[in-house]
C-alpha cells in the first residue's frame, strides 16, 4: 500500500493511500497530489539511503510520497 | 552536471548565486579566515603598540585585546545559533497535548527517514547527522552545519516563513524538510542557504550548547576517519 503524506502542524497527515491496481484510489491520490502542488507544496520521494528525489507527478510505484514546504535561507 | 529533476526547485529563487561546490567552499573558508585575521591583527597590533609607547595605556590596550577576542567569538556564536531550536510560544494544557502529539508524530516520521544511529543522536541532541558528498552535515530545525576539511560552515536555512503553514510545524518536521531538500540536491541546498559563519570546528564547538556538542563530535569523528582512510 502506497501512501501520500503531508508534513503539517499535526506532525503529518495521510492524504491518500493506494495500490496501483485500484484505479479509484489512484485517481483520488493523483487529485490529492495535484491539490497539494497547487497549494505550493513540493513532493519528495526517498530514492535509497541518503537520497531523495523531487517529483512533479505522483509516482504510483513509490511506497511513500512526502509533501513538504519550500525552504529558504534565513 | 545535475539534470533539472535533480536540482532543488528553491534554487530558482536565488538564481544569481553561484552553485556551491568544493572550490566555492574553499574560497569562502579562506575569505572567512582572512576576515578573522583582519579583525584580530589590528586590535592586537594596536594593543602592542600602545604598551610599547606608553605602559600607562594598559586599560586601552586591554580593551583592544578584548575586541580582538570578542569579535571572532561573536561570529562563531552566530554560527552556533543556526543549530539552536526555535523558541515555542507558551500554550494552555490542551494545546500542549496537541503539540506533544504532533511532536511525537513528526519525530516518528523523521526517524523513518534516518538510520538507527542518527535516531539515537537526534534523541540526545535534537540534531540529525547526514553524510554528504561535500562533507558531513549536522541538521537542526533552522539551519545546518557542514563539516568540510578542518572548517565548519554554518548555514541558516529553514522552512520558508512566508508559507502560512510554516509557523506551526513541529521540530521533527522542520528537520525533515531540510533533510529531504539536502538529500535531493546537496549543492543546491548549500546554495539556497545563507552562510552565517565559516571557521575552525573548535571555534564553533565552544559556542554550541553542551548537549549539542555530541553531534559535532560524531560528525567530526566520521569525517576524520574518512580523511584518514582516504590518506
Amino acid at each position: 500500500m502506497s501512501k501520500l503524506i503531508r508534513m503539517d502542524h499535526t506532525g503529518h497527515s495521510t492524504l491518500a493511500e493506494w495500490t496501483p491496481d485500484d484505479p479509484v484510489a489512484v485517481e483520488a491520490a493523483i487529485a490529492a497530489f495535484r491539490a497539494e502542488l497547487e497549494r505550493g507544496y513540493l513532493a519528495m520521494v526517498s530514492s535509497g539511503p541518503g537520497h531523495a528525489e523531487h517529483v512533479r507527478e505522483l509516482p504510483l510505484d513509490a511506497d511513500l510520497v512526502i509533501m513538504r514546504l519550500p525552504i529558504s535561507g534565513g | 552536471m545535475p539534470t533539472a529533476e535533480e536540482i532543488l526547485p528553491e534554487v530558482a529563487a536565488v538564481h544569481w548565486r553561484a552553485r556551491v561546490d568544493v572550490a566555492y567552499l574553499t574560497h569562502q573558508g579562506r575569505l572567512w579566515t582572512l576576515t578573522t585575521v583582519a579583525h584580530v591583527v589590528p586590535f592586537v597590533g594596536a594593543a602592542t603598540l600602545l604598551m610599547w609607547l606608553q605602559p600607562l595605556a594598559l586599560p586601552v590596550a586591554l580593551a583592544c585585546v578584548a575586541h580582538a577576542w570578542i569579535i571572532p567569538e561573536l561570529y562563531a556564536q552566530r554560527g552556533a545559533n543556526v543549530l539552536r531550536p526555535r523558541s515555542r510560544p507558551t500554550q494552555d494544557s490542551s494545546d500542549d497535548d496537541d503539540a506533544s502529539s504532533a511532536e511525537r508524530r513528526s519525530v516518528g516520521l523523521l526517524g523513518d527517514l534516518v538510520g538507527h544511529d542518527a535516531r539515537a543522536l537526534h534523541a540526545r541532541t535534537g540534531l540529525v547527522l547526514e553524510p554528504g558528498r561535500l562533507g558531513r552535515w549536522i541538521v537542526g530545525e533552522a539551519g545546518a552545519v557542514l563539516l568540510h576539511g578542518r572548517r565548519a560552515y554554518c548555514y541558516c536555512v529553514k522552512v520558508d516563513p512566508r508559507q502560512p503553514a510554516a509557523g506551526a510545524l513541529p521540530s521533527g518536521d522542520r528537520i525533515a524538510h531540510l533533510l529531504l531538500a539536502l538529500r535531493c540536491d546537496e549543492q543546491g541546498f548549500a546554495t539556497v542557504a545563507n552562510l552565517s559563519f565559516a571557521g575552525a570546528r573548535w571555534r564553533l564547538r565552544r559556542r554550541m550548547r553542551s548537549e549539542m556538542r555530541a553531534a559535532l563530535e560524531a560528525a567530526s569523528s566520521g569525517l576524520d576517519s574518512t580523511s584518514s582512510a582516504d590518506a
